[in-house]
């Protein structure tokens, strides 16, 4: 029997800011959760399933979470799941989410993550000693900055790349109403005179804090049938995990990402992505990423990823705009942030982007990442139902 | 739910579980992990890179740190890449993940795991964590104090006594002893009271653990397996959060589960209830219907062993163990999460007739 074809029907996101004081855990989810729930024209009545996905609980100190928000979720009565993998998590929540529906298990599913970073301190989450293993010591950026120099020396990058990508994004993010970051009056300049933080990372170069909640309403055939505005459907999604520490992982380009990638893009029908798909939103916490990620999912061979991002290719105006929202480096909700990027994949093939919609975007990529480079989820979506 | 017509019927094909123990100091969760791994799939002849899906349940607050099953991960040896998830938080949750991926078709087998290292914390206090992070947690009700509401709301509305519950904890207790896995075993006294009306008798003990099980589809279960445990059914639901807008002493969470996977379709053989308290084996009973024909936790039950986010994927496993081993035809096996059984997942697991 043929799975059922999934459809992203509704979406909706907080207003994402350093610190939500004006709303609870509970509050802040549910402001997502409603706003999807309007924008598929639906009542909490037509869900049959809630999926919900956060990073770490260690983040807001509270444990399983989806016990005490089951009731701003309107989920009483009904089946509650609580994905977590870590930095991946809201695009593998919203993959489980889609799953209950291409099985026939539920027709209509709500699916949410969230982070309200504001209530605790994620550095200090991430920074718990562990007997003999490596800590990751001051948060994510002294973990991942040795694996950007190795990006460097293994492509020959000039160092301004980094700089590049993050003045791109954050003009990006002035177009997107629900950023964190609305830095205006931003030049390149600034970005490269920002104070050095985990070298060659610089202030302007990384993801900020923010309070917020993602949602997506996904359903199957007959569901996107009624649905009031034009679905995204599902071409494809996978998720790869690999160890976290052994002596052949390659930190670059893991080969977690490269698979996953290629089992998306075989669903999807895909062999060139490049050409093929029309607008990408990547995980970039750290602006080098951005060049890495283009490398390690296809869109440019080994070593050259950052001419891409050097030529322009990826900004909004490029043929392949990487981060029209302006993505993490803007707002940085972290269990929210991995089902942002798949949002807004969404959002650009519904053509419901905004000011930030990329013109004739027909097929999307939405990519996370977790954990030490070792978790990855993607999906490619699409403005057309898939093809069988 | 039962499974869509037309879907292909999936099985658990192997299950492993590690001798609970009060402490595993010397253990990290990955050595803990490792044995019933290899055990599961020592038992089908499958390799790390044979399995289709893996996912697993565990929980960063018992073991005390962020990210913890990350490491874990390194036990299940996943190189080459694996497609593979996790849910925060009993592995039975893990289960049903992965019943749902075989469900879609788009693999044929799939690796369940879960662990859960009490010992690491106070339990009591840890539990409490999970309660309303503004208006409960910050009080710290303990879980026992929580179950104690609970057996006191039970006993109140006469659907049991005192002595009823001991004589839950000596059964359980009495089963258990020929249970080589479990944590407490044999007859132990019914105990002092620890939070009124509970003894320790009534509670669980505390301590660590970890059980994996393996799921297959169609034929490639009957290969792996001489008699598959096929899932016929299964479900979750779950009910609010503060324990003052729900009726303590009814589960409608677990009947509306039950209804949804064909619990109720045909009789049952045996009953694996995850029930840490005697108290909540009462409301289970009442809200699954359960005579005095159906055998309810010949493991022991979590009063004999309770590896926490671990548990319920062990009643799962017992369960198809018995249908395995040609000890029952039918059985369900339940799990919960949350304070006083906020949530409940309901299975129903048959052998071939």
């Amino acid at each position: 029997m043929s799975k059922e074809p999934v459809a992203v029907v509704g979406v909706g996101q907080t207003v994402h800011t350093a610190a939500r004081r004006d709303v609870s855990i509970a509050g802040l989810v549910r402001e997502a959760a409603l706003n999807a729930l309007a924008d598929a024209e639906l009542t909490w009545a037509d869900i049959d399933a809630v999926v919900i996905g956060k990073a770490p609980d260690f983040f807001e100190g509270v444990m399983m979470p989806e016990l005490y928000l089951a009731d701003a979720l309107g989920a009483v009565g009904k089946p509650l799941m609580r994905v977590h993998t870590a930095g991946s998590v809201g695009g593998s929540t919203a993959l489980v989410a889609a799953q209950l529906v291409a099985a026939r298990v539920h027709p209509t599913v709500l699916t949410l993550a969230f982070e309200k970073q504001s209530e605790s301190n994620a550095m200090w989450g991430l920074s718990l000693p562990v007997p003999f293993q490596q800590p990751l010591l001051a948060g994510a950026g002294g973990f991942f900055a040795p694996h950007v120099r190795a990006y460097i020396r293994r492509s020959g990058a000039p160092d301004t790349t980094g700089t590049l990508v993050a003045h791109k994004d954050r003009c990006n993010a002035l177009k997107n109403p629900y950023a964190h970051l609305h830095e205006h009056g931003l030049t390149l300049e600034k970005v490269r005179s920002s104070p050095m933080l985990w070298d060659p990372i610089r202030y302007s170069e990384t993801c900020p804090s923010s309070d917020g909640a993602c949602a997506m309403v996904l359903t199957g055939r007959a569901g996107a049938a009624r649905a009031p505005r034009p679905p995204a459907w599902l071409h494809g999604g996978a998720m790869r995990s690999e160890p976290t520490l052994f002596a052949g992982k390659d930190f670059v380009s893991p080969r977690a990402g490269r698979d996953c990638a290629a089992d998306v893009y075989r669903q999807a029908g895909i062999t060139d992505p490049r050409r093929e798909i029309d607008t990408a939103e990547l995980y970039v916490p750290f602006s080098w990423y951005e060049p890495m990620w283009l490398e390690n999912l296809g869109f440019a061979a080994e070593g050259e990823g950052w001419k891409l991002t050097e030529s322009g290719a990826t900004g909004l105006d490029g043929d392949l705009p990487v981060n029209p929202s302006g993505g993490v480096l803007s707002t940085n909700p972290i269990g929210a942030s991995g089902m942002i990027r798949f949002a807004e994949a969404a959002q650009q093939v519904r053509g419901a982007a905004g000011e930030h919609q990329i013109d004739g975007a027909r097929r999307a990529l939405g990519h996370a990442y977790g954990g030490g480079s070792q978790f990855f989820a993607m999906w490619v979506v699409g403005a057309e139902p898939p093809a069988g | 739910m039962t499974p869509p017509a037309g879907t292909v019927p999936v099985a658990v094909v192997a299950f492993a579980q590690t001798v609970h123990r009060r402490r595993t100091d010397e253990l990290s969760e990955a050595e803990m992990l490792m044995p019933v791994l290899h055990e599961v799939l020592a038992a089908t002849g499958l390799r790390t890179g044979d399995i289709g899906f893996t996912c697993s349940g565990s929980s960063d607050y018992l073991a005390g740190r962020a990210f913890s099953f990350t490491l874990a991960l390194d036990g299940v040896g996943a190189w080459p890449p694996i497609s593979e998830s996790h849910v925060e938080t009993d592995g039975a949750w893990a289960f049903y993940e992965a019943w749902v991926k075989l469900l879609t078709g788009e693999t044929d087998t799939a690796l369940v795991y879960a662990y859960g290292t009490s010992s690491a914390g106070e339990l009591r206090d840890v539990l409490s964590r999970q309660l309303d992070p503004y208006y409960t947690a910050p009080l710290w009700p303990d879980s026992v104090a929580l179950a104690a509401l609970q057996a006191r709301a039970l006993i109140d509305a006469g659907h049991t006594t005192g002595p009823a519950l001991a004589a839950i904890a000596a059964r359980s207790r009495a089963d258990a002893a020929a249970n080589p896995y479990a944590q407490l075993r044999g007859a132990v006294a019914h105990g002092d009271p620890v939070v009124h009306p509970l003894h320790t008798g009534d509670c669980p003990p505390v301590g660590d653990g970890a059980a994996a099980l393996i799921l297959a589809a169609g034929d490639r279960a009957r290969e792996l397996c001489a008699r598959p445990a096929w899932i016929t059914g299964a479900d979750h639901r779950t009910e609010a959060h503060a324990l003052g807008v729900r009726d303590l002493t009814d589960s409608p969470s677990t009947r509306l589960a039950a209804e949804r996977a064909g619990v109720f379709e045909r009789p049952l053989d045996l009953a694996e209830l995850h029930a840490p308290f005697t108290s909540q084996e009462v409301v289970l009973r009442r809200a699954l219907d359960l005579d005095t024909r159906v055998r309810v936790n010949p493991s022991g039950g979590a009063l004999a062993a309770n590896p926490v986010m671990a548990a319920g994927l062990v009643r799962i496993g017992e369960a198809a163990a018995a249908i395995h081993r040609g000890e029952a035809g039918r059985a369900l096996a339940h799990a919960t999460s949350g304070p006083c059984l906020q949530q409940n997942l309901v299975t129903v697991l048959e052998g071939e007739t």
